[in-house]
Formats: structure tokens, sequence, C-alpha cells
């Protein structure tokens, strides 16, 4: 490991680290446009400039220069000082200096560095080039006159997301980013762009002319748009979330989010349900809480009670649901809405064991039943870099567009029966073989054949687990941790005939079976849960209540409340205690503090944030057929959910981007 | 070069060139262009595979040849790349003309050397005939481009018609030029000096003149 000298200090650096590593480590700040950890290195800005001795007497450019034994390095210097304020006002030359109306301003790479290494002034008082508009779809809006041409966007697309479509185009002076032909920038983490670019080039659309930085109220939050549990802030100003940024987490999201998660929260601003309603001669009426509540309670349910979570809730809210219904003498909780019965006795079996860090270091990676780019599109980044370091990767269900090569093996389950050879020999010689099941493959029945390929491909050797389970649903690894599933999923609830159903923001359900049963709908958008129900008992989303989450591979999250709830709208636990007390039992806890206590004494690993541990999979004899056409249960990935069904932005998304219609025109 | 842009991306564009496949000849020369890279970097061919399909549009169209938008699709699809990478390529070079061109290219050099030795005056001769810089004569027979240093600034002034470079311009050297080959014929290339054969100082050397029959060996000397 190399030693180097920074300003004067002595320190010693890891093997193959950058000079402007070198000088991080030592606590120097390098002033940086082009350079980003998680991109190749361009060297294209020049603002890292350094002075290294040995080495031609001039400035270097700290990020694209190894650091090696012996360097000296100067970051303090004369020459560095004027090298900085050279290369700044070069890039100011042709920048509109707009930051008054820019979005950027106030958390702009390029403003706050002007500020701390500029000269003040210039000395260019030629006319400034000017760049046409370039569309980018919905969601990036570009005022390219401001590009100083760092190259990150096009390196993150090709990179990172895997799909090549942002390029620069000309030379010199008349570079210009744009994609090709102005087609919108089309994959499901195209706004990433937005935070890398580091001046205000590429700006969020929807977020335009919304709020100054430093006007935001922000919150660490937990993403619930799928299952990824990737970790975010919510800028909230007064009672509305403008805005969502990811929250740097190398075991979950890395730095990343997906454009859902990001621009759903315009929707909760939108058909919510923020009144009490009963429905009253077919048609749902607006009420008080007090009709509602001895509404509920005439109904008489006893021990004829279910709950039902939907894909989104908190695990505080199923918890305090589970207590009440188990109170009132009833075990019928189920959180796997469309119908799903894998079993759920040993929840390694349903987790995702690799971990997402982990999974990067596959070998051979065989999919069954799922789309990742819609379920888990961060996932499939990780697949991606796998690949890069040389995995195989196979696919049994329906052909997708994936971003990096795959082999697809048809797509009925009963493959798993008689992998061609290609797979068998890529899993014997591999180290460190992984099977990733999907929403899809579980749904077709392929949870028996899946686990049985444990023994047959070796996925579990000393120190690695590579049998996966991808889930689609935020909520889902939480309830499961809770116990709210039955052995025959929904349909043991539906023959049950309850009296009563608690719809916990359940919105996939099929309520056919449930005619006879008096709905309750606690949930926060007027979405299908809600037309279906008979009551309507206004909760909290994400954004207004705390709790925690437990995300595909059994890591348990916190998210903080950012915002009030609109209305008469209540945190979801303070409604289940309500109706507790309506109906005359005992669910043992008054506030949220003792809900929690509850909950993590009856499961303790929710109460450590973290990887929670389930233990082995369980023993599989021979590997079980099956048969069944693989579906994925996502047609449309931006609107998955009642939050985004009811955002602008993603019906946009989805009507452009998904069905090909030309809006551009219709959005200036 | 500020006024470079592909040109405009029209239903008519479409129909006349969305049908572009190779001719068997160049069909033949494309392989053999991809075949010199290694295995899996096939994309490194895309330079002369622009060049041989503006070539083959050019044959086409009887002009110098362009790459039309369907083109260049047809070329990312040869060598399985993405679109907007050989966008990037055509753009970045200005050789690869991105907007229709005449039967014969005039790319007059106005850089420092050319511009000393009287390259305005070759542009106004250009002019004087009628050309207008970035655009093609009525005739379809000229479009006159001004373009950076071609690397003769020993024979400066000079012009590059389509493959031929024309050296050691004047006006009346230029129009000379023009005339063969609006007549069809095909004029002398390089250096257009009588007695001077291609860069060499003209009126013989002016230095290193032991050099000029046997080697000699000047260290001694310095
Ligand atoms: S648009 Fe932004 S990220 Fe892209 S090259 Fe320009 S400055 Fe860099
Ligand atoms: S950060 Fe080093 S050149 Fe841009
Ligand atoms: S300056 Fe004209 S050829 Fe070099």
């Amino acid at each position: 490991m190399p030693n180097v000298t920074v300003d004067g200090t002595e320190i010693e650096v890891p093997e193959g680290a950058t000079v402007l590593q070198a000088c991080e480590l030592a606590g120097k700040e390098i002033p940086r446009f082009c350079y980003h950890e998680r991109l190749s290195i361009a060297g294209n800005c020049r603002m890292c400039l350094v002075e290294v001795k040995p080495g031609p007497p001039k400035p270097q450019a700290s990020c694209a220069l190894p650091a090696t034994e012996g360097q000296e390095i100067r970051t303090d210097s004369e020459m560095v000082k004027k090298a900085r304020e050279g290369v700044m006002e070069f890039l100011l030359i042709n920048h509109p200096l707009d930051c008054p109306i820019c979005d950027q301003g106030g958390e702009c790479d390029l403003q706050d560095q002007a500020m701390a290494y500029g000269r003040g002034y210039t000395r260019y008082d030629e006319n400034k080039r000017a760049v046409t508009e370039k569309y980018m779809g919905p969601l990036i809006k570009t005022i390219m006159t401001r590009c100083i041409h760092c190259t990150r966007c096009v390196r993150f697309s090709e990179e990172v997301a895997g799909v090549d479509e942002i390029g620069a185009l000309y030379r010199g002076e008349n570079m210009q980013i744009t994609t090709y032909l102005e087609q919108a920038a089309e994959h499901e983490l195209s706004a990433n762009v937005i935070d890398l670019c580091p001046v205000g080039a590429l700006t969020s659309r929807p977020y335009a002319y919304e709020a100054r930085p430093w006007e935001l109220k922000k919150t660490l939050s937990i993403d619930v748009s799928d299952a990824m549990g990737s970790n975010i802030t919510l800028c909230s100003r007064g009672r509305e979330v403008l805005r969502v940024l990811p929250r740097i987490n190398d075991e979950v999201n890395e730095e990343w989010i997906t454009d859902k998660a990001r621009y759903q929260v315009d929707g909760l601003q939108r058909r919510r349900l923020d009144k009490v309603f009963l429905r009253k001669r077919g048609k749902l009426v607006e009420g008080s809480w007090d009709e509602a509540f001895k509404a509920i309670a005439k109904a008489k349910p006893g021990k004829s009670i279910a709950a039902i979570a939907g894909d989104m809730v908190d695990c505080e809210t199923m918890f305090a649901a589970k207590a009440l219904v188990k109170a009132s003498g009833s075990d019928l909780v189920e959180s796997r809405q469309t119908g799903m019965d894998y079993p759920t006795g040993n929840l390694a079996a349903v987790n995702f064991n690799t971990s997402f860090a982990e999974i990067e270091n596959a070998d051979a990676v065989l999919i069954v039943g799922s789309n990742l780019r819609t379920e888990a599109a961060l996932l499939n980044v990780r697949i991606r870099k796998a690949v890069k370091r040389g995995a195989k990767v196979f696919v049994v269900g329906p052909e997708w567009e994936t971003t990096y090569p795959a082999e697809f093996l048809g797509d009925d389950v009963s493959v798993l029966g008689k992998l061609p050879k290609a797979v068998t020999d890529a899993f014997k010689d591999a180290e460190r073989p992984a099977l990733i099941l999907g929403a899809g493959g579980l749904a077709a029945g392929a949870y028996d054949s899946a686990l049985g390929l444990v023994e047959t491909l070796g996925l579990v050797k000393d120190g690695w687990n590579g049998f996966n389970v991808v889930h689609t649903a935020a909520a889902r690894m939480g309830a499961l941790m809770l116990g709210f599933a039955q052995d025959g999923g929904i349909a043991d609830i539906a023959k049950a005939k309850p009296k009563l159903v608690l719809a916990l923001g359940a919105d996939e359900v099929d309520w056919e079976p449930f005619a006879d049963s008096l709905k309750v709908y606690i949930g926060h958008h007027g979405d299908k849960g809600a037309h279906a129900a008979d009551i309507i008992l206004p909760a909290a989303s994400y954004a207004e209540k705390p709790g925690s989450y437990v995300n595909t591979e059994g890591r348990v999250q916190f998210a903080d409340k950012a915002v009030f709830a609109p209305g008469d709208a209540r945190e979801d636990w303070t409604i289940l205690r309500a109706l507790a007390d309506a109906l005359k039992v005992k669910v043992g806890f008054d506030n949220f503090a003792q809900l929690r206590a509850a909950m993590t004494e009856e499961v303790p690993a929710l109460a450590v944030e973290g990887l929670a541990d389930y233990g082995s999979l369980p023993k599989t004899g021979k590997a079980a057929k099956a048969e069944g056409k693989i579906a994925y249960p996502i047609a449309d990935f931006y609107l998955t959910n009642p939050i985004a069904r009811a955002s602008t932005t993603m019906q946009r998304c989805s009507a452009e981007l998904i069905h090909g219609e030309d809006v551009r025109e219709a959005a200036e | 070069m500020a006024d470079r842009a592909p040109a405009p991306d029209t239903p008519e564009l479409r129909e006349r060139w969305g049908g572009f496949v190779w001719t068997d000849e160049n069909a033949e020369k494309a392989r053999t262009f991809v075949s010199r890279y290694p295995e899996g970097r096939q994309k490194s061919a895309v330079m002369p595979l622009l060049d041989l399909a503006q070539r083959q549009v050019g044959a086409e169209t009887n002009t110098q040849g362009w790459l039309p938008l369907p083109v260049i699709e047809y070329i990312a699809e040869y060598l399985d790349m993405p679109v907007i990478r050989v966008l990037e390529v055509a753009t970045f070079y200005t050789m690869y003309n991105l907007a229709p061109v005449g039967r014969f290219h005039v790319q007059v050099c106005g850089t420092t050397p050319c511009m000393l030795r009287g390259s305005d005056d070759i542009l106004e001769a250009c002019y004087k005939r009628g050309m207008v810089k970035g655009s093609t004569s009525e005739d379809g027979l000229w479009t006159l481009t001004e373009v950076e240093c071609m690397g003769n600034c020993a024979t400066a002034p000079m012009v590059q018609i389509n493959d031929g470079n024309y050296e050691d311009l004047t006006p009346e050297r230029l129009d000379a030029v023009l005339d063969a080959l609006a007549a069809g014929k095909q004029p002398k290339e390089g250096t257009q000096e009588p007695g001077r054969h291609t860069s060499e100082p003209s009126g013989g050397p002016t230095t290193l003149k032991e050099m000029v029959d046997a080697n000699h060996d000047y260290r001694s000397e310095w």
C-alpha cells in the first residue's frame, strides 16, 4: 500500500487509489465535477487539479492519476489555487449565470465551487454560446446552455442503467448532450441523472420552480413503491411532500432510486381519503368517526373478523390489526392480496438470502418468474454488475428487455424440472450460484421446484446462500414476520366467511367472495379497495406516519413521519386502537411506544435495524414437479400502487413511455 | 461547424433511405473492415463503415455522399451498438456529412498558415463562382465549407475537394481546377506550383543541404 504525502502529512492509501482519493483520505476537499464514485473516470472537467511531485511541472487531474509510493501532493499551493481559478473561469465562460431562475440554485456544485474556488470576476466579454433545450421525457427538464459537459449523465445511463440513450454530439465548443432524436429517456432509473448533474442542466420537470432547498424539511424515510426498501429523504414544505431524494446506503439502494419512488409523491395530494365514508343505500356518503364505529359495532362481528393488509403498510399497522383480530378471538390475517399461497413456515425460503450487496459477486444466476426491471429495478442494477464481472444469467419466464446478456429458457415453470445443459454446466462450475424467484414464479407455483434446486444446483455453500425470493410489496416480509398469512392464502379467509373484514390499504384484492362481509377500508387513497368498501376510515400514507418496513432481503428499516395526514385522516394504529374500544376488546397498548414494545416483544427481530436472521432453508425431498405458465405481476411499472395511480406525473409517464402517446406538446 | 446538424427526420427521409443496405461489393468490404478487429470489438469498425456508407450514398446520389439518419441506424444495427453512440461519432468528425452535399465538396482551409498565404482570396474566388458557405449550388455541383487545418500548411493555401487535395493555390489555379472538375476531367492533385513535386521546399533546400546526396553527420557541428 503506497505512502504519499498530502500537504505535508504522510498517509498510507489503499492499493489502486487515485490521488483524489488520497487527498480525501487526508481530509482535504478536492473540488470536482466529472468525477463520481460510482461512475467510470472521465477526467474531462479539470476541476480537480493538484500539484504532484514527481511529475511534470504542471497541475495534474487528481481524479485520473493513480497514487504511487512517495508522491508529494499539494492541494494548497499557489499553483493549485491559480489552476482552480482558471478552470472555474473557463467553465463559466459559456455558463449563463442564471442562478436566480435556476432550480439547482442552493444545491449546485458549480455555484458552490465558484464561491469557494473561483475568482469572482471574468475577463471574457465575447458572446456566450447558447444551446437549445433537448427533450428527455416527462421527468427530466433540460436547460442545456448550463451544461458543463462532465458526461456524468452519459456514463450513468451507459454504465449503471445499462440503457445507452444519452450521448454527447458534436465536439469542442459545440458539444451537446442529448438523447437520440430527443426521444424520452426510457428506463426505470432515468431521473437519477438529475441528482448526478452537477449543474442545473438536468433538473426535475415535475418539481420545476416549486421550492428552494433551504425551504424544505427533510425527513428520513423508506420507499414503499417496491420491496427494495430504498432509503429516501422526503423533502416537504408545510403539509406537502414536494420531492423525494435517494439517501446513500451501499447495502440497499447505493445512491439511486427508481423513477416511481421519486415521483409518485405528487399522488399524495390527489384522490385522498380525508373524510369518513359510509355506504348508505349503495352509495358512499360522508359520515363521522362515531357513526362509523357504531356501524361496525352494530355488525357484532364477535370472532368473525379478518384483516387483509395491502402492499405499502408498515409493520406497526399490521401488528395493531393483528392484535385487534386476535383479541376478538380470530386469527384470520393475510397480506398476499392477490391470492398467492406459498408456504410461509420457513421465512428463509421466502427471503432474498444472498443480500443485495453480495449478489454482485454471483457468478451464475437463474431468474425464475421475475421481470427485475419493473419489480426491483435497483436489484437489476446489481445483477448487471455481476454480469460485468462475468456472471451468466438465465431467465425462466416471458422475455423482457434485460440490460445485460441473458438467456431465456421458456416461460413455463416445468423448465425447472429439466434444465438445459448450458444451465447445469454453468452452475456446476459456479462458486457463487444464485437463484432468484420472483412473484411471477411464486404465483405459478414454482416455490417447491425452486427449493428443490437448492440441492441440485448447489446453491448453498460455505458462507454463501444463493436462494433468493424477490417480492414486489414493501409490506410483504414484515407481514410474514408478523405471521400475517394463512396456509391457503386469501382463499382461507374467504372460506371462513368473516362478518367483518378490515382492509388495510388493500387495493388488489378480489372482493367477490366477500360479498356478505362488512368491508372496512382503512387506507389513504380512493382506489380499488375504497370503491369496494362499506365503510372507509381515512388513514395515513407512508409519508404521514412513523413505521418499520422490512425489505425483500429481510432488512428491518425505520421511516419517520414527514407531514400530517390531510383532513380527518389519522395514523392507522390509532384507528385500530379506537376500533378495539368500539368492539369492546383489549389490544394491550394505548400509545405508539407501547405498540412498538408489544410488537418487538412478539417479533424481536423487528427491534433491530438491519438484516433479520431467518435460520436455514427447509430440507426438501425430491424436487417437486410443477407446471404453469409464468405471468409477471406488473403490467405498467408506473401505476403499481394507489399513490402512483393518483400521481399525475406517473400517469403521464405511463401514457408516454408505456403507451407511447405523444404528450410532448401538451406539456410545454 | 456550429451549424452542423443531422438532416431532419422526416417521412420523406425515411422513405428514401429507410431501405438502405450494403451493395454486394460494399457488404464484402464491410465484412473486411469488421474482421480487422478482435472478436467482441466489432464496434471499432464504426468509422470505416460510416465512411463506406457515406460513399455508397454518394454513389447513389452522384454526390460526395452524406449520412441520412436511417443509414446511421443501419450501421448501428449492423455493429449491434446503440445508435446514439454511432451518431456521436458521425457528429464528432466533420468528414462525415450530416446533410446532403453537392457533386464536389469544396473544403477551403482557413486556418492561420493558409490564411496568411491567401485563403481569403481563395474563398473570394469561390464566392465569385456563386458558391455560398454552408450550402450547395443550384446546379448541385458545389458545396462550399470552410474547414480547419488539413495538415498541408507547407503548401498553403489549399482546398480539399472530395478525396483530393489541391495545394499552392491562387485564385486562377483554383479556377482551373474547378473548371476541369466541372468539365468532368480529373485535374492533377497535390501542389499546383509548376516544378514542385510535393511539399519539398520550393526553390531547392534551404537547410540540411549536405543531406541531399548522401547521409551527413551534423552532430560534430552543433
Ligand atoms: S447535462 Fe449535466 S450531467 Fe450531463 S454532461 Fe451536462 S453537466 Fe454533466
Ligand atoms: S474531477 Fe478530475 S477532471 Fe473532472
Ligand atoms: S493551415 Fe491550411 S492546411 Fe494547415
